[in-house]
């Protein structure tokens, strides 16, 4: 890359020192992207926003929010009622969660569908898997903070989850409560672990982006980028394309944050925890369906939590598992079908993870967790063997089978 | 073949993942519907992006509020104050507030009771959870603070509920205590019927039906349960526009700038 040249001298004698300016103009302006990304690859600069905009709402609700069971559920609603425009940032907040897992399981799909995790982007992929799984964490954490009837039922639900560990089992989950069932206790230190998992977040964001830099994004091709005249500068025609992106989605984020603020959530958690009231159902938010539904699909309680966190465990083992070197569905014909029915068994699973657990419900939660590993375990390594793929492109800017000549693409190669 | 933007040829693609996710959340709203007990829709005048709260229903719910539900159920995180936004001045506020009583102390230590006042909150009729308890027969009248939102379609559910007491049929036992409301889940509530004809007086002129006493009564509670759904609104729409503006604006600027890659 070409060395940045800076005009102010102030910019100058500080990039001499600290070369945060060459940095930047490296990485966000000059950064070479393949030039045919599609809008599915807006996504993880959205992604990336909601974040920021769950931590500085998240912080400001801090500011009055009183982590205590007799004080919680009003607190809430003081900053709902009395702070100035906390309606606002609280339900920023609360549907920022929902957007931020819609933005993540978009971009999630989006790189299976594309082959974005095989070689050499495998540790872009697990850090990426990482991240979704912090995020899991601090969401169900941050749901027990109003401490609502679903707050805490769902917190005690899950939690209890841990005691099917053999041996250890009931020790980890009092270990967990601080005590012996979910109350003051618990909600602190999930009030404290909420409010610093998102830096980890942070943490493991920046080596994605570490990791993404170091090869680039992936495209819609799947294959490898040739030269300069498959690319185009970061600046301006992807900053252009994330900033139209972006006013999409705050549209939409917008609409629901001011006309169906409640529409993701669940009436019951308007109705402050009463440990001696249990809901007639109780429902985790909505991104927990899926893994909700797997949980409740095996008749073992210990097999069910393993197949729960084996469902986002063989997320890490993906690249691996998946042996063609074909990147894109675009030339997979049989993987592209097989990525759809994954995306309906996914849905289907959320479908039922809403669902009571009886009758015909269990026997499709069962069928539908079964396709789900294995479309992982067993088709991803033997699909190679029986699919034929499509001839490759030669290059991005070279379409295959194109009458376009080799020197029509170098015309727009970017001038140094 | 590349004079068309990549995305296009992946038309289907999105198509079919709007359609998925439409699904997805459809069913979610069949899911919170939930339990089979279908009442009457009503166009509420509070309901829709640009709905706002009838002020004279909202001050003739308030009535009924007072008088006919406040015997047994608190608002307890609603203020004397926050009456203002239906409608009350000062005096009206703090006449209303004075007709309760709080618990307070004076110089000496000595718990002694004053008149409530506009910085109040609303007082509720039992001291605690207990003594609602004892006095309702063993039941819990709820606080109607947030009794909208706390409701799946909380205000149809609402009207339908207080309206909702008919005869028992021949094969339901009513036990002491209990009554038979067609729209409560398991037909069998701990409240008797609280509305009936002429149950109020309105000021207003307005007739006291319990069906308009219902609709009253949900609008005032509605309010109460999402005080800043009128201002929530007019900032969406002030919001929404300019976010409508920013994003064709930054569509024509991606469209010029991408136009020497696009039409080569």
């Amino acid at each position: 890359m070409s060395k940045a040249k800076f005009k102010n001298p102030v910019v100058k004698w500080i990039d001499h020192r600290l070369p945060i300016f060459s940095f930047m103009d490296h990485e966000l302006n000059h950064y070479p992207t393949p030039k045919n990304l599609n809008y599915f690859w807006n996504f993880g600069s959205l992604a990336g926003i909601a974040l920021v905009t769950m931590i500085i709402t998240g912080i400001v609700l801090s500011m009055n929010y009183t982590a205590h069971v007799d004080y919680a559920f009003d607190s809430v609603e003081r900053i709902m009622r009395d702070v100035n425009h906390g309606w606002l940032i609280r339900y920023i907040h609360m549907n920022g969660a929902s957007f931020f897992f819609i933005v993540v399981y978009i971009h999630i799909f989006r790189g299976l569908y594309y082959g974005s995790y095989k070689a050499p982007r495998e540790l872009l992929w697990i850090l990426g898997v990482l991240i979704l799984l912090l995020m899991m964490a601090t969401a169900f954490m941050g749901y027990v903070l109003p401490w609502g009837q679903m707050s805490f039922w769902g917190a005690t639900v899950i939690t209890n989850l841990f005691s099917a560990i053999p041996l250890v089992g009931e020790s980890i989950v009092t270990w967990l409560w601080g005590g012996f069932s979910v109350d003051n206790s618990t909600l602190n230190r999930f009030f404290s672990l909420h409010f610093v998992l998102p830096f980890v977040i942070v943490g493991v964001v920046i080596l994605h982006l570490v990791a993404l830099h170091r090869f680039g994004s992936n495209n819609p091709i799947g294959i490898d980028v040739k030269g300069t005249q498959d690319t185009l500068p970061f600046n301006p025609y992807y900053t252009i394309k994330d900033l139209f992106g972006l006013g999409v989605f705050l549209t939409i984020f917008a609409a629901a944050v001011f006309f169906f603020p409640n529409f993701m959530g669940h009436p019951d958690n308007y109705i402050e925890a009463n440990p001696m009231v249990t809901p007639a159902h109780i429902v985790p938010e909505w991104y927990f369906l899926p893994f909700y539904a797997i949980l409740r699909a095996i008749p073992d309680k210990l097999g069910g939590v393993l197949f729960m966190f084996g469902s986002i465990a063989v997320l890490f083992v993906i690249p691996w598992l998946d042996r063609s070197s074909v990147r894109s569905s675009q030339f997979r014909p049989i993987f592209k079908i097989f990525f759809w029915i994954l995306l309906a068994d996914c849905v289907l699973l959320g479908y039922l993870g809403a669902m009571p657990a009886e009758g015909i419900y269990v026997i499709l939660s069962r069928i539908a967790t079964a396709y789900y590993f294995f479309h992982f375990l067993i088709l991803f390594p033997l699909l190679p063997y029986i699919e034929k793929t499509k001839p490759l492109p030669i290059s991005i800017s070279e379409p295959v089978l194109s009458g376009s000549s080799p020197a029509s693409a170098f015309a727009f190669r970017e001038k140094k | 073949m590349n004079a068309k933007p990549y995305w296009f040829k992946n038309k289907r693609f999105i198509i079919q993942s709007c359609t998925i996710l439409y699904l997805f959340f459809s069913s979610q709203v069949c899911i919170a519907a939930g339990e089979k007990i279908t009442y009457p829709k009503l166009d509420w005048s509070f309901s829709g992006i640009t709905g706002t709260f009838d002020r004279a229903s909202q001050q003739r719910g308030l009535q009924v509020y007072k008088e006919v539900c406040a015997g047994c159920h608190g608002m307890r995180l609603l203020a004397y104050r926050n009456l203002k936004a239906i409608g009350y001045n000062d005096n009206e506020i703090k006449a209303f507030a004075s007709e309760n009583s709080v618990n307070t102390l004076n110089d000496d230590g000595e718990v002694i009771e004053r008149e409530a006042r506009p910085s109040d909150k609303f007082v509720s009729p039992y001291p605690n959870e207990q003594a609602a308890r004892v006095a309702n027969g063993g039941a819990y009248p709820p606080d109607l603070s947030l009794i909208v939102k706390a409701r799946s379609d909380g205000a149809n559910y609402l009207h339908a509920l207080l309206t909702g007491y008919v005869d028992a049929p021949a094969e339901q036992k009513v036990p002491d205590g209990m009554y038979y409301n067609k729209y409560y889940s398991g037909k069998l509530i701990g409240m008797p019927q609280p509305l009936y004809e002429d149950g109020v007086e309105y000021a207003d002129g307005t007739k006291a039906t319990p069906d308009q006493m219902a609709r009253d009564v949900t609008t005032f509670l509605a309010w109460a349960s999402e005080p800043e759904m009128e201002d929530r609104k007019r900032l969406g729409i002030s919001v929404i526009l300019f976010l409508l503006v920013l994003t064709v604006l930054s569509y024509l600027a991606m469209k010029q700038i991408w136009a020497p890659i696009k039409n080569r």
